[in-house]
């Protein structure tokens, strides 16, 4: 029943905000927040009553909070939802970005109610998507953050942001349908004709079909590769990015790419367990792929936020590198492969805040000079010190340094894939090497040297006297100023608490561990079957 | 008569009360003034609802056939006859904003009550004969409602649309002819008898034939060509009507058709229909891609959706997964589609898209219940034609047609561009342009010049609670399946 309140209760909000036309636009950023707040207050009350017990509970049976109810009884699916060591993370991280991009929003100028509303939305369809224990269940929710991205974007975006918004919806669609199909797959291949995932994965259907079973898990996979997105279906990711608002940006990279990555483990790996062992292969190499791929294309970015897009698809690959990991049986233990998947799960957490982070401080860089240009920019931290910490924090976490949660992910990925695939795992981690390079070019062009600011339209026009005067100089050279504001109140409110929770996961990774661990252990010991 | 009569009469207390509906509308049309006549709709909408209401009690009785088997009522029949009944009630009330003191008015009423009850004859006929009496019941009143306005669009579409039908009527008489000649029988359970064993090219030209018929009141592809003309030729109430009704029976006919006599026919009837079913869904999307204007998209839509609903009555015989899926996608696509059309009628002089959302920039509730529809014709969650296409789809997987599963999941995937484009400039496009194109000058370049810019409120009230039923439907679908299809 709680779990119940969690998912709902911004929709519920939502609902109320859309019902309320007379709220004004500042109240119903303020009813955003607390809405937001009061549903991370009771992730945090289930994650204190959480005990993640020795044995494997949650994928195979007895998930906490559990709710069981007949949806359309024909096909035997249902609202099932509960709360294990994998799920119980990334709901408090949706939780987490979430509250953060309500706080940023504080000063959302354009339409504050319907972005609001439209944010509370995707929060349930997220926290839905990652409580759902029924595969239609976890399609319903997956497909509506879809349809809540799409309206985000074409609504609030810049640039190109309708077709962005399009291209991004078309991907995506296509990969839920895949998805759909798949589920349907798993259904009929099933002896109990069930959508149920506990059920599913405690009796794996096509276990005696390897054909049946591969196809099933291509049709699958495609579906949350373009989640993911892994190469070569990351294309919509950049543009997507590009063209969002800050806080869209963040709630896509920090949370939506992850339903794609917690598919897999939830999913491909204890449903299909045999196809996924045979296929594993593919994984770590789609997994090596994108990680080279999303490294070397962010290094040749000249728009910082397209760069963080990429190095989402780097990071990304880390976890399929470690989930594809654990499915290599024969030649690595199930401790090695244990700590593959702990890395996958810890790196989703990591990437959330990471990414958010560095999402909402590109997000500042647009609103004071309303370009994401790299030579547009420079000499930041003389006018904007705490914004040039907070970018260093950022960009460094997410470069994997030690202390913060990028690198506990990271490790424990490289350490629990070595065994399995040796040659991948060095390929890999040549991806660190080059995202540490285009971190560490990127804070030197924007933070150091002389300070170059560039002059937003208004500010343009509100320093010119005449008008046709400043037209020569403009043709010529873009006007930059030497003043840059630093975070202001909102700002700083929701990009350092998401700094400082990985901060606590790098240097205090018990706290995530005690929870994943067990729930990894299980899965892996369902892949080994 | 006697009691056995009397019995089997009883059980077809729903078709006779519209029929009563129709008569006594008729009649009471004769003796009411014209500015009156609202009260012969009161009959219609009572008649229609009294039929639902006894369609509905008797749903829970087991299968039977009346009238020595020529009238079968089973669960199909059952959801067919309560979904064209609450249908029609529905299209009436929205037909009402055009008809309302037409000098005609009772008769578009009438003509609708008739139609419904061929519809539901089509969905019932368990022979040949009554197919094809069902046919042209179901045929003729929708002829002249589509030339009601006795406009020049309308008098084409009518003109159109008669012609085809009275080719395909022809082409189902001709396939009846052939499958008498062949099997000796009329009767849905003899034919399936006999037909295996009947001459192959007799048989073949019998199946292709009465497919043929139905097909077109379906609205299939490749005899569809009557539904964007009809659709953009009469108001959308009557566009509504005609594109939504007939269809439930005519699936629901292919449906029986399929599940038994053909089933085991020397042509491979099954493949076929999913041959028709895939044509259609791909041929009227790709039709949909290039309108501007509301009602011959939505036109298109509809015979992509019927490729959907062709796919479940191509594994008719294959699976037991047909028959609730048959049942979930005609409700929920009857919902959806009366949902669309009565967006439509809300701004009833926007033709283009760009028109109607300027019609309704200031209605942000009607975008969003707009949204809700468009979104459920695409298919997502959690709206009913998305439970319909899961159920669909597992059907059809089931029944051994991967490729078409597939194929119908691409075709999803394009009918987001042309439905995306509606929901786009509604929901984007003119909540942001109205301080900039509303309030302006009305000599601007945008579309609003000209386009009276008011909503009507019954077709918004319609669109409201379509996208809740279409809402409730979906999430509630255990609900009433328990309800329909007891286990």
């Amino acid at each position: 029943m709680l779990l119940t309140v969690v998912i709902f209760l911004p929709l519920v909000a939502a609902g109320v905000l859309l019902a309320a036309p007379r709220l004004g636009g500042r109240a119903a950023i303020v009813l955003w927040v607390a809405a937001s707040a009061v549903d991370l207050a009771l992730v945090a009350w289930m994650w204190w009553r959480f005990d993640p017990g020795p044995s494997p509970a949650g994928v195979v049976g007895g998930p906490a909070y559990e709710v069981d109810l007949q949806w359309i009884p024909t096909v035997d699916a249902g609202y099932h939802i509960g709360v294990d060591g994998l799920s119980l993370p990334l709901l408090a991280l949706t939780g987490v970005v979430f509250l953060a991009c309500a706080v940023y929003s504080l000063r959302e100028s354009h339409r504050p109610r319907s972005y609001a509303a439209l944010f509370l939305f995707l929060q349930t369809a997220s926290l839905g998507t990652f409580a759902a224990l029924d595969l239609i269940l976890f399609f319903v929710f997956f497909d509506l953050t879809i349809v809540g991205m799409y309206f985000v974007i074409a609504g609030w975006g810049h640039g190109n942001a309708r077709r962005s918004a399009l291209k991004f919806f078309l991907y995506t669609f296509v990969g839920s349908l895949a998805l759909l199909v798949g589920f349907i797959g798993l259904f009929l291949g099933g002896e109990q004709r069930t959508f149920d995932m506990v059920a599913l994965a405690a009796d794996p259907p096509l276990a005696n079909s390897p054909v049946a079973g591969g196809l099933v898990l291509v049709a699958i996979g495609l579906g949350l590769a373009v989640k993911t997105p892994l190469f070569p279906f990351h294309t919509w990711l950049p543009d997507a990015h590009t063209d969002a608002p800050a806080a869209g940006s963040a709630v896509l990279a920090g949370i939506l790419l992850k339903l794609g990555t917690y598919g897999f483990v939830r999913i491909a790996m204890p449903i299909l367990p045999d196809a996924w062992q045979r296929w594993a292969m593919v994984a770590v190499v789609a997994g090596v792929v994108s990680v080279l791929w999303g490294a070397f294309v962010a290094l040749a970015q000249t728009d910082v936020k397209r760069m963080i897009a990429y190095t989402s698809v780097n990071h990304m690959g880390y976890v399929l590198l470690g989930l594809g990991a654990a499915g290599l049986v024969t030649p690595a233990d199930d401790g090695a492969r244990t700590i593959a998947t702990v890395g996958a799960v810890y790196q989703m957490v990591s990437h959330g805040l990471l990414t958010g982070a560095l999402f909402l401080l590109s997000g500042v860089l647009w609103s004071r000079g309303h370009t994401y240009t790299l030579d547009r920019w420079g000499g930041l931290a003389r006018p904007a010190p705490v914004f040039a910490a907070s970018l260093a924090v950022a960009a460094f976490g997410s470069l994997g340094l030690p202390g913060l949660s990028g690198f506990i992910a990271e490790f424990q990925v490289f350490t629990g894939a070595l065994q399995a695939a040796p040659v991948a795992t060095v390929l890999a981690v040549v991806g660190i090497l080059v995202t540490a390079g285009l971190f560490l070019l990127a804070l030197q062009r924007l933070l150091t040297g002389d300070t170059v600011v560039p002059l937003d339209e208004d500010g343009a026009d509100r320093l010119s006297t005449r008008p046709e005067g400043g037209g020569t100089a403009t043709a010529t050279r873009p006007r930059t100023a030497t003043v840059m504001r630093d975070l202001r109140g909102h700002e700083l409110a929701s990009i350092v608490p998401l700094l400082v929770l990985a901060v606590v996961l790098g240097l205090f990774p018990r706290v995530l561990l005690d929870v994943v661990e067990p729930a990894a252990a299980a899965v892996v010991q369902l892949v080994a079957r | 008569m006697n009691e056995d009569q009397g019995a089997e009469a009883l059980a077809l207390l729903p078709e006779l009360i519209l029929l009563a509906g129709a008569v006594g509308g008729l009649l009471l049309g004769l003796w009411t003034p014209q500015r009156r006549q609202g009260r012969v709709r009161a009959v219609a909408v009572l008649a229609c609802l009294g039929s639902a209401v006894a369609a509905a009690t008797a749903l829970p009785d087991p299968a039977m056939a009346v009238f020595e088997g020529t009238w079968t009522i089973d669960t199909t029949t059952g959801v067919v006859r309560i979904t064209v009944a609450l249908a029609t009630a529905v299209a009436v009330l929205l037909a009402s904003a055009s008809v309302a003191g037409h000098p005609r008015e009772t008769e578009a009423y009438v003509l609708m009550l008739l139609a419904a009850l061929g519809t539901v004859a089509l969905a019932a006929a368990g022979d040949l004969l009554l197919l094809v009496a069902a046919f042209l019941l179901a045929s003729f009143p929708l002829y002249a409602l589509a030339g009601f306005a006795k406009d020049a669009r309308g008098t084409e579409a009518a003109l159109k649309y008669y012609l085809m039908g009275a080719f395909s009527g022809v082409l189902l008489m001709l396939g009846v002819t052939a499958l008498v000649l062949a099997t000796g029988t009329t009767g849905y359970p003899t034919l399936a008898v006999a037909l295996p064993g009947a001459a192959a090219p007799l048989a073949a030209v019998g199946v292709l034939g009465v497919l043929a018929g139905v097909a077109f009141k379906a609205g299939a592809v490749p005899v569809h060509f009557w539904v964007p003309d009809v659709t953009a030729g009469t108001t959308p109430a009557m566009a509504a009507f005609i594109t939504t009704v007939p269809k439930l029976g005519a699936v629901a006919a292919a449906f029986r058709l399929l599940a038994e006599p053909f089933a085991a026919a020397s042509v491979d009837a099954s493949l076929l229909v999913a041959v028709l079913a895939a044509a259609s869904m791909t041929l009227g999307n790709l039709a949909a891609f290039s309108q501007t204007e509301v009602l011959r998209l939505l036109a298109y839509s509809t015979v992509s959706q019927v490729g959907y609903l062709f796919m479940v009555v191509a594994v008719a015989a294959r699976t037991e997964l047909a028959v609730p899926a048959l049942t979930i996608y005609l409700a929920g696509y009857a919902v959806t589609n009366i949902g669309a059309f009565a967006a439509v009628a809300a701004a009833p002089a926007a033709r283009t898209i760009s028109d109607w959302t300027a019609a309704v920039g200031r209605r942000p509730w009607l975008v969003v219940s707009l949204v809700v529809i468009l979104l459920g014709l695409v298919g997502t969650p959690p709206t009913a034609v998305f439970v319909g296409k899961l159920a669909v789809f597992s059907a059809a997987w089931d029944g051994a047609m991967i490729w078409l599963v597939v194929l119908a999941a691409v075709n999803t995937v394009a009918s987001l561009f042309y439905y995306l484009r509606w929901i786009t400039a509604g929901a984007v496009g003119v909540s942001a342009a109205p301080p900039a194109a509303g309030d302006g000058a009305p000599a601007g370049p945008g579309p609003t010049v000209g386009v009276v810019q008011r909503t009507a409120l019954l077709p918004t009230a319609v669109l409201h609670s379509a996208a809740v039923a279409s809402l409730v439907l979906g999430i509630g679908a255990g609900l009433w399946l328990a309800v329909a299809l007891p286990a």
